[in-house]
This record gives structure tokens, C-alpha cells and sequence, in this order.
């Protein structure tokens, strides 16, 4: 016979601790930074390869998804609001959205963010992108030893 | 055209607040008053462009661009002091 035990929650120890960030940017804003600071807007907020990861070919000329763009920098500013800077915060391009084949994505971290996930004892990111007409949002979850999310 | 002014043009056309520039002080916190973070890069950049210079990322915090005052001096201390912007 099988006996199922309950533990009081107050005496589990918890071995885990978590960060969570999000945030929406209007897509709208996004193109409109495109359309009046073009490539100086990609090349401040974007790395190479997330660029790449944007850019649409058609007929010829190259485009952005927009939508996607804006979903990235969502993704970055909740990264931002996980790593907790007090003071100065990590440049944008140091927070890249790798995009994987099958269509889900991972965050890689260099500079001053790394340094902050470090700091912090984050051992993981877990990220989730999100658009649907004029909005993107992105979540970010980061996890690692509960004494050193606090 | 004084710094500020330009400061002040700048900000009434890139950070989209929620209130009239007429109520903005010189002291009013750009982001209480409805400034965004992605808001906060076309003011940058529109900064970068009229003053000629770049931000350095010693200055990429909230605090560089949260009222009309505070952006005006860290773009002097990143000009020097006494540039009048004209």
C-alpha cells in the first residue's frame, strides 16, 4: 500500500532561487527608431547576430522584422530588470538573443551583464519572446542558489 | 540656441511623454512622467546626433537621463565645461 507523506512547506529547505523580469515594447516605436536612426539604432541596441537573425530578404531589398526587433529589446530590459544594476546598467549589445533552429531562444551575456549574473550567482537564464501586432514582450527567468538571489 | 533649449526640443520630441513639455521643469523625472526605457534610446541617440558625441557606457544609467537638468550636465562633462552648444 502505498502512503503519501506531507511535509509542511515551513520545513523544506528551499535549493533553488529565482529572478524574474519582463517587459512590452510597442513595435510601433521600434519602427519608428528604424526609419529615423537606421543603422546607428541596430548597430547601439543589436549585436550582429541579432540583426542577421531579423533581417528579411524580399525582392531584393533588405528589410527588419520590426516585430521581432522589438520582442529582442524586450527580452533585453527584462534581463536588465533581473540582473538588478545599481548604477550604471550593462550596454544593450551585451545582452544577445541567440535564436536557436528550432525557434526557441537563449540569452548569452559579455561585459557588465556578465559580470552582474556572475555577481549575483545566476546559473541560469530562461527566456520567452512574444509579439502580437503593435506589441512584444519578452520573460526572463533566472535561476541559482537561493541565498545568492536574495 | 542654448544647450537647454535643444536639451528640451529633444526630449518634447523623442521621449513621448505623458504630460506637456510647459510642465516640465527642469527637475521633473523624465521617466514618472511617462518616458520609456526604448523612449530613453531615440532621446539618446537624438542627443548623440544634435551634440556630436557619444554616450560612454559609464553613462548608461537611469539617473543620465531623468530630467532635463541631469542630461544637460553629463553632456557637458562629456563636452567640457563651459561648451555652450552653439
Amino acid at each position: 500500500m502505498k502512503t503519501n507523506v506531507l511535509v509542511p512547506t515551513d520545513r523544506l529547505e528551499p535549493t533553488v532561487g529565482r529572478r524574474v523580469g519582463v517587459d512590452l515594447v510597442s513595435v510601433k516605436e521600434v519602427e519608428e527608431s528604424l526609419r529615423r536612426f537606421g543603422r546607428r539604432y541596430l548597430a547601439r541596441i543589436y549585436t550582429e547576430t541579432e540583426i542577421r537573425s531579423c533581417q528579411r530578404v524580399r525582392k531584393g531589398a533588405v528589410g527588419y522584422a520590426v516585430d521581432s526587433l522589438a520582442a529582442r529589446f524586450a527580452a533585453k530590459e527584462a534581463v536588465v530588470k533581473v540582473l538588478r544594476p545599481d548604477g550604471v546598467r550593462p550596454a544593450w549589445r551585451t545582452i544577445e538573443v541567440v535564436r536557436h533552429e528550432a525557434g526557441w531562444c537563449t540569452i548569452r551575456l559579455s561585459g557588465l551583464a556578465e559580470e552582474l549574473s556572475l555577481r549575483a550567482g545566476i546559473r541560469e537564464l530562461s527566456v520567452s519572446l512574444t509579439h502580437d501586432g503593435e506589441m512584444a514582450a519578452a520573460v526572463v527567468v533566472a535561476t541559482g542558489p537561493s541565498e545568492l538571489l536574495t | 540656441m542654448a544647450v537647454e533649449d535643444d536639451i528640451r526640443a529633444i526630449v518634447a520630441e523623442y521621449a513621448k511623454l505623458d504630460v506637456p513639455m510647459d510642465e516640465v521643469t527642469d527637475t521633473t523625472d523624465l521617466f514618472d512622467a511617462g518616458m520609456t526605457s526604448h523612449s530613453s534610446v531615440n532621446l539618446m541617440l537624438a542627443l548623440e546626433e544634435r551634440f556630436d558625441f557619444e554616450f560612454p557606457d559609464q553613462l548608461l544609467r537611469r539617473s543620465t537621463f531623468a530630467s532635463v537638468s541631469a542630461i544637460k550636465t553629463n553632456i557637458l562633462s562629456v563636452l567640457g565645461e563651459g561648451t555652450d552648444g552653439t
